[in-house]
């Protein structure tokens, strides 16, 4: 093409003529160069260059693609939207951020300006916590995509200066038993995906010795075309060590495993739909994953760190050293200088772009100030890892990339960092969808063993036990309960030796409450992270929010998010749980359609003393059994509905005010010791999480039906298995029953069961006994379909 | 030798992880732990500085080739008549996870002539895959080996396991020899087991790795040697075992600090 010209050096790099494009050129040359950028942005592009009076190279406009992309600008959250009810600027603004804006907690110390969030801890240690996507490469190459999604977000911990202690994941697949003949070209199966990414994720986090204590495994028809796979972790430091003060003439000194062609592009393609040509387009995308040279890196940055040498570091990802550096340099208001023929490379003949945007894994970057920088290096080259001074930061707002001295990028920072805001608009309805009429069964207990078997309930020991979860020491609760393996609702970590405060890390998704409305999807996500968290005694609660949406360019997807963003500030501003990180991963379409409009939130909460943790197995004989929180005719989305072949249209709604209050009584009922076991009811509703309760504990439960508070006229079958939002049952001892009620006073709740010796779940109803199965039927049903050991 | 005054040292390799929790459990102790790279004892060879020396759990070098392989071979090769003296003064050496991987590698563990120069056991890739998860052994010395004489014979102690690659062989057609020289010798220390105490048997996942006769942990046959693949670091709080919440108040600690507990005693008295 004419307008891209072959520059006179001995190395690939070429020069593009914008001046006086159209937008048929400008097309053109995105494609040529196979940028990501729209027509719009190209024209802001050209504008640019035509103020400055040059031409653009190669590397610049591929800084501006990668800078520029959803995945790096979060375009949509940041841009304008126009909904029926009128326009909204910024949905992280106004939607995500405004809750901690509000609240004002004087314990978040850093909210959505780091790679991770961070809080306070104990006035002298704070906890950092990032949730990622990586649903994309995962796709394509499970294993090294979710292996890599787990080490890019330790990275991101390692990049506020904390010590990783922990990894969360939260994988969606399709039905693993999906019909081969009916997966479109290009799609892979669910069952391949799933032993891919599990192993991925069980290989990344156990080599590089950080403990696995919490997660999910969902299944959906609506995940087989695009699988989802978030990978989160938690890290500690001390506050007096995060240092964020890069200077002019610090050096740019990158650090890790070298650079190559993998990831080149990463991000245009996770910005992108998956189509049947991804695999072979995208492939060198996906990148490769080392976690002992992470784990190297790991212990050098906590030397760094304890010596307080950086001035400032960051993780390298998405769009690569590109966004790194001009990131970095952008936040302190300065400019770089960077050479990238001394970048170490795993191969000779890269192209400087190539160089600039790969997103090889295991580099860290970091900011040294040139007294300190002999004794950073000494300190990679006794953990054995590669670091290379590569440029300095300067004075004023460009950044200069030169390659063999020659300048092959000049890059405005300014206007690298003001793309032309996407302005868009939406259309939700709600869809068309009844409430499904059928009998009541005649046998409850057989439905409650199906659904303790049904793939969203049933034990993820299979899981679990690929992740090594106690490594570190400190795991208090752990995922699994006991040595019957229960399902705990939260885990509890100890992270500091000398004291016995903790945090607890729970999480929330519901996908099917999406397909009928994303706001109650949201709501309900909220909500369960934060019961889950309050289930084990976790206070003080800080979110995360991570959508996994559809192409937000269609108006319909938009439309859903809006509603999803909406309760996200109803929710957490009346629960007082600020959100403080959080990242959005849309264009999930495939040709199976869009994914299921997912929003996983994480909770993070204090324990001010591990030792009076809660476990959901039942302990003692005798003990009463209490149901927090009241039970209503709303199935729509259950996995009740779904086992009778339904989705419905009564979505679990929330009164947050309401189970706020009940929460926090909740909780002074515990520090009261008051509580022998509490358990959240969500999918399966209370059926379920008696159960769980009862085979876990190894006690027999007996349960009345017509004791629950509920809505008036529900049927046993509904009462059993609603899923609403905010219950929990809870275990007191029988000299507590008074203390506890007092405690509880003002919050719907009430005493529905008993605590037995014998080893039976027994449930009453009106018509007298609906269930009445021995433990380990109900145990061998949950733990059978993935395969778990009794 | 008097408890403050004793040092350990835990040596840790490219992906060694869980040195410090073992550190830890030391320091409990009453005892100087130092976590130290492996490269920089190459370098200094202060090995006979210690008295106690530790190969901690984890993945060294990715654990390429076979577990713990890579750091064996190089461990040999830089300090290997370090390590053999060490040995050879009755100084205890604790292998656990990774570091009974690679006292295996190393010749040291079954070492029935001393050390040998090629591997006399394996501990191979689980039957189960990899798994993370609390098991029972059964303690089996009568009083050789050193590095348990705190824990009662025939006691049965709950720890976790995590690894994909424990599961102990002999040479197939060496293997009923190797054995009867291990209970001759009171070499094998743990075994795992069944709720109710009885021998696994193979059984998974209370042998959770498959591993031959059941085989957790041995010693060598001057008992100073110990090598098991479960991680009693990781079971040295009462608040890390799995059922601490269902008792009233949580007990202190857990069954692996008998272990720690008994290289520290055994330490104090020799030397």
């Amino acid at each position: 093409m004419s307008r891209i010209a072959r520059s006179p050096h001995p190395f690939e790099h070429f020069t593009i003529r914008l001046e006086g494009a159209g937008d048929d050129e400008l097309r053109e040359v995105a494609a040529a160069l196979g940028l990501g950028l729209s027509v719009e942005e190209m024209r802001a592009i050209r504008d640019h260059y035509a103020a400055v009076g040059r031409d653009a190279s190669d590397v610049e406009l591929q800084t501006y693609d990668q800078t520029w992309s959803e995945h790096c600008f979060h375009k949509t959250f940041k841009g304008v939207i126009e909904t029926p009810e009128g326009v909204i600027d910024g949905l992280l603004r106004t939607y995500i951020r405004r809750v901690v804006e509000e609240l004002g907690p004087d314990w978040c110390f850093s909210v959505f300006e780091d790679n991770a969030g961070i809080v306070d801890l104990d006035g002298e240690h704070a906890v950092a916590i990032k949730v990622e996507t990586h649903n994309h490469p995962s796709a394509i190459e499970p294993f090294g995509g979710a292996a890599t999604g787990l080490g890019g977000v330790i990275r991101d911990v390692l990049g506020v200066w904390a010590d990783p202690i922990a990894c969360m994941d939260v994988l969606c697949f399709g039905p693993l038993d999906f019909d081969y003949g009916r997966l479109p070209e290009g799609v892979k199966h669910p069952a391949y995906l799933f032993r891919g990414v599990v192993d991925g994720i069980g290989s990344y986090g156990n080599s590089i010795g950080i403990p696995t204590v919490n997660g999910a495994t969902v299944f959906d028809e609506d995940y087989t075309g695009n699988v989802v796979v978030y990978a989160g972790c938690v890290g500690v430091l001390r506050k007096d060590r995060y240092v964020r003060e890069v200077k002019p003439g610090d050096y740019i000194v990158l650090a890790g495993g070298r650079t190559g062609l993998d990831g080149i592009h990463g991000v245009t393609f996770a910005s992108a739909e998956l189509t049947e040509e991804s695999e072979e387009v995208s492939r060198p995308a996906v990148q490769i994953a080392s976690p002992i040279e992470e784990e190297k890196i790991k212990r050098a940055v906590k030397r760094i760190s304890a010596g307080r040498l950086g001035s400032g570091i960051t993780d390298i990802g998405g769009g690569g050293l590109s966004c790194g550096v001009c990131e970095t340099a952008d936040r302190y208001g300065l400019g770089a200088e960077v050479h990238l023929d001394r970048v170490p490379l795993k191969y000779p003949d890269m192209a400087p772009w190539e160089i600039w945007v790969s997103e090889s894994q295991e580099r860290m970057l970091l900011a040294v100030p040139p007294e300190n920088l002999d004794r950073v290096l000494q300190i990679f080259e006794d953990e054995q890892v590669e670091a290379t001074v590569i440029g300095r930061y300067t004075e004023g707002g460009d950044a200069r990339v030169y390659y063999d001295g020659v300048l092959v990028a000049r890059l405005d920072l300014g206007a690298l960092f003001s793309p032309p805001r996407v302005r868009r608009a939406t259309a939700w309805r709600p869809p068309e969808r009844g409430e499904p009429e059928f009998p009541e069964p005649s046998d409850l207990g057989e439905v409650l063993r199906r659904l303790l078997a049904a793939p969203n309930v049933a034990s993820k020991e299979r899981v679990v036990r690929r992740y090594d979860h106690e490594v570190k020491g400190q795991t208090v609760v752990k995922p699994l309960q006991g040595w019957n393996a229960g399902p705990n609702d939260a885990a509890v970590l100890k992270p500091l030796e000398d004291s016995w405060r903790g945090i607890s890390i729970s999480c929330g998704v519901n996908p099917r409450y999406g397909k009928i409305d994303p706001y109650w999807m949201a709501a309900s996500a909220i909500d369960e992270a934060v019961r889950n968290n309050v289930a084990v005694g976790g206070r003080r609660i800080a979110l995360l929010d991570n959508f996994t949406w559809g192409n937000p360019e269609y108006e319909d997807r938009l439309g859903g998010l809006v509603r999803a963003c909406r309760a996200c500030y109803d929710v957490a501003r009346a629960y007082g749980t600020p959100f403080i990180s959080g990242k959005d991963s849309l264009y999930n379409e495939s040709p199976l359609g869009p994914v299921a409009p997912t929003l996983l939130v994480t909770a993070l909460g204090i324990v001010p003393d591990v030792r009076r943790a809660v476990t959901m197995d039942l302990k003692g004989e005798g003990n009463a059994v209490y149901l927090v929180g009241a039970t209503r005719w709303e199935l729509g989305g259950s996995e009740y509905y779904r086992l009778m072949g339904h989705l419905g249209a009564s979505v679990p709604r929330l009164d947050p005010a309401e189970t706020a209050a009940s929460y926090r009584r909740l909780t002074s009922a515990i520090d009261a010791g008051l509580v022998r076991a509490c358990h959240d009811l969500s999918e399966g509703g209370l059926g379920v999480a008696a159960a769980e309760m009862a085979f876990t504990g190894g006690l027999g439960l007996e349960l009345s039906l017509s004791s629950v508070p509920a809505e008036g006229g529900m049927r046993g079958d509904l009462l059993l298995f609603s899923e609403s939002n905010g219950r929990l049952l809870v275990e007191v001892p029988r000299r507590h029953r008074s203390s506890f009620e007092e405690a509880m006073e003002g919050s719907v709740y009430a005493r529905v069961g008993t605590v037995t010796d014998e080893p039976r779940l027994r449930v009453s109803g009106r018509r007298g006994v609906v269930v009445d199965l021995p433990l380990d039927e109900l145990m061998a049903a949950w733990k059978t379909p993935l395969g778990g050991s009794a | 030798m008097r408890r403050h005054e004793i040092r350990a040292l835990l040596m840790r390799a490219p992906g060694t992880n869980c040195d410090a929790e073992t550190a830890r459990a030391f320091r409990d102790l009453g005892v100087r732990a130092e976590v130290v790279h492996t490269q920089r004892v190459f370098r200094e060879r202060n090995l006979l500085d210690y008295d106690i020396l530790v190969f901690p759990g984890g993945f060294s070098y990715g654990d390429y080739v076979r577990s713990a392989a890579i750091w064996a071979k190089e461990c040999e090769y830089r300090i290997g008549p370090d390590l053999e003296r060490f040995v050879d003064e009755g100084r205890p050496v604790l292998g656990i996870c990774n570091g009974f991987q690679l006292l295996v590698e190393a010749g040291f563990l079954p070492g029935f002539e001393g050390r040998s120069r090629y591997p006399e056991a394996a501990l191979a890739n689980n039957t189960t895959g990899y798994q993370c998860r609390w098991v029972r052994v059964r303690h089996l010395s009568r009083g050789n080996c050193a590095l348990t004489r705190e824990v009662p014979r025939d006691a049965v102690l709950a720890m976790p396991i995590a690894h994909g690659e424990g599961r102990f062989l002999f040479p197939r057609d060496r293997q009923d020899e190797y054995l009867r020289r291990l209970y001759e010798n009171d070499q094998l220390v743990f075994r795992y087991v069944k709720p109710d105490g009885s021998f696994a048997d193979g059984e998974a996942f209370h042998n959770p790795n498959g591993a031959w006769h059941d085989i957790a942990g041995i010693c060598n046959p001057a008992g100073n040697v110990l090598g098991l693949m479960p991680h009693p670091e990781r079971a040295y709080f009462g608040w890390l075992t799995p059922d601490w919440t269902r008792r009233e108040k949580p007990p202190e600690y857990g069954d692996g600090r008998l272990i720690f507990e008994s290289v520290v005693r055994y330490v104090e008295r020799r030397f």
